[in-house]
């Protein structure tokens, strides 16, 4: 069976209760959000790496990675800090090109697009980067308006009421004319999170979306993410730090160590996994085959 | 011994490949840098704004530095013709002087220390703060978007500015050398208007434009390459800055010598 298959609405896919509360005012409706599996999913999985690497002065960050990432569905990839995450995300991006391998927008193999082809496979991707990466000299409402005046024809009236809803939808209807240092942190990723969406990707990568923040903010963030995934059923690609927290906000789990993928399944499976690593790391012990740096 | 003197060669090798890499790399971004400036879509509007951050907003730098080059340079020329009684050419000495030497290369200096070290903090930031990247994963080409505009933007100002410079010099010698040491009003332009040619104009224009080139590619390669946190855009900008002012001078001295 796929993860997801055969669950019944407000189950996620470790059969636990699922969803984040979230309060009032931090950019999410009190409602928790709970996740089920798109029911439109076609079967194939829509990104693949096939057998990447990558050596970084000399070290080999990715020591040849093979997955799959499932469309519309949320996967979540985790792992210690320095297991290559964040380069996966570049690779599937086409950020970084692989020294061996390829990786796959469903058969497009994206390392062999030229430049102009890659733009264009990158308009079907929206990314979060953990630090927002908004434009200083931007309003936020610049910011989610700036894909849709740089890559659609879309006119400033059409462009005004498409960042407001959004905005709306994020809670920061009333942030539009802030700076993004004006900003708490919980209000950048929200304002980011806005502009990866903005452009309707099919796509969203989420490069540790929640790290650094506090609970509620960080519970608002996933519930943000959810109803995004609700209501646009868009496949999601998260790295995250917050075990066990992030097994009830996706359908699928890569972990990562060494630059290898050393596991992959569905939160119960990678709950219940008796591979020493993958122990270790959900369970967050100091002492077992991980070695703290 | 041998193994010794392998080490140093060895190091030498490697030290020579990566200077020959990194030319290669930064001759690489100013082709591609220029060929997006002149391949549409034209980006108007962010050359405009460019144009003026480094030009208007370096105005008023400008023409405080030319106004008291010219004064110095009448004061210096002053003393020095007069022992030879030809304080009428004062004119035609401080305005070759601005013209054909010290207005490119001084203005050109002026605009590095403002608006060069500032464009690469600004872009140095930006790679930081992943926003270039941002720019890459909304399909939008970070070397059109940002460092283009900027070429543009020197390359229109720096020769502009360059032209300011010299009219302000010239009427801050006219100050010293007429209004206070008592040079003849119809000397100093006359002689001058008779000793100037256009090619001296052109030569300058031709420094003016090659020194923007400099510095633009300088500072724009030096933001846009940063790494290392904070750190980094600071050592960026001290190095965009040192690189691109050493580069104007010893350009300078190669221009004059074929302009000549």
């Amino acid at each position: 069976m796929r993860e997801g298959e055969g669950m019944q609405k407000g189950e996620n896919p470790t059969g636990e209760a699922a969803g984040t509360h979230v309060p009032d005012g931090k950019g999410g409706s009190c409602e928790p959000c709970s996740l089920e599996p798109y029911a439109g999913e076609r079967p194939e999985p829509i990104l693949r790496m096939v057998g990447v690497e990558k050596t970084l002065d000399g070290r080999k960050v990715l020591d040849g990675v093979t997955l799959e990432i499932p469309r519309s569905q949320i996967t979540a990839i985790i792992g210690l800090s320095g297991a290559g995450k964040s380069l996966l995300l570049k690779h599937m991006i086409g950020l970084m090109k692989p020294d061996r391998g390829q990786v796959l927008l469903e058969d497009i193999d994206i390392n062999r697009l030229s430049r102009r082809e890659l733009y264009e496979v990158r308009k079907r991707f929206g990314m979060l980067f953990q630090t927002g990466a908004l434009f200083d000299s931007l309003t936020v409402f610049e910011n989610v308006a700036f894909p849709l005046r740089e890559n659609t024809g879309l006119d400033e009236r059409e462009i005004g009421e498409k960042v407001h809803r959004i905005l709306r939808n994020v809670g920061l209807e009333e942030a539009g004319a802030k700076y993004p240092d004006e900003l708490s942190g919980g209000m950048v990723r929200r304002a980011a999170l806005a502009r990866a969406v903005v452009m309707d990707p099919e796509i969203i990568l989420f490069d540790e979306p929640t790290t650094g923040l506090d609970p509620i903010i960080r519970n608002s963030i996933l519930n943000l993410i959810c109803r995004t995934y609700h209501e646009h059923h868009f496949t999601m690609v998260m790295i995250s730090h917050d075990l066990p927290d992030i097994f009830q906000s996706c359908h699928h789990v890569v972990v990562v160590h060494n630059g290898k993928v050393v596991e992959v399944g569905t939160p119960g499976d990678i709950r219940n996994s008796i591979n020493p690593i993958v122990r270790q790391l959900v369970e967050g012990d100091i002492f077992g085959p991980l070695q703290l740096m | 011994m041998t193994e010794w003197m392998f080490s140093i060669v060895d190091s030498l090798g490697a030290r020579a490949v990566d200077a020959v890499r990194h030319l290669g790399k930064m001759g690489v971004f100013l082709g591609a840098s220029l060929a997006r400036a002149v391949i549409p879509p034209y980006r108007v509007r962010n050359v405009v704004r460019q144009i003026h951050f480094i030009g208007v907003k370096s105005l008023f730098v400008i023409v405080l530095t030319a106004a008291f080059t010219g004064m110095v340079l009448a004061l210096q020329g002053f003393y020095t013709l007069r022992k030879f009684g030809s304080e009428g050419l004062l004119g035609p000495a401080v305005a070759l002087s601005l013209i054909r030497e010290l207005g490119p290369v001084l203005s050109a200096l002026m605009v590095t220390g403002r608006a060069g070290s500032a464009l690469t903090a600004e872009i140095g930031i930006m790679r930081i703060g992943e926003q270039i990247d941002s720019l890459e994963t909304m399909g939008i080409d970070p070397i059109r978007f940002l460092v283009a505009p900027r070429m543009l933007g020197f390359l229109l100002s720096v020769p502009l500015l360059t032209a300011i410079f010299d009219v302000v010099g010239i009427y801050g010698g006219y100050l010293v050398g007429v209004k206070l040491l008592g040079v003849n009003a119809g000397a100093y332009f006359g002689q001058m208007e008779a000793s100037v040619d256009l090619v001296d104009i052109t030569n300058g224009v031709w420094k003016s434009l090659a020194f923007a080139l400099l510095i633009a590619w300088v500072c724009t390669y030096k933001g846009y390459f940063t790494s290392r946190g904070a750190e980094g855009v600071s050592y960026a900008t001290t190095s965009a800055v040192v690189v691109s002012s050493v580069l104007v001078l010893v350009c300078d001295y190669f221009l004059t010598s074929v302009l000549l």
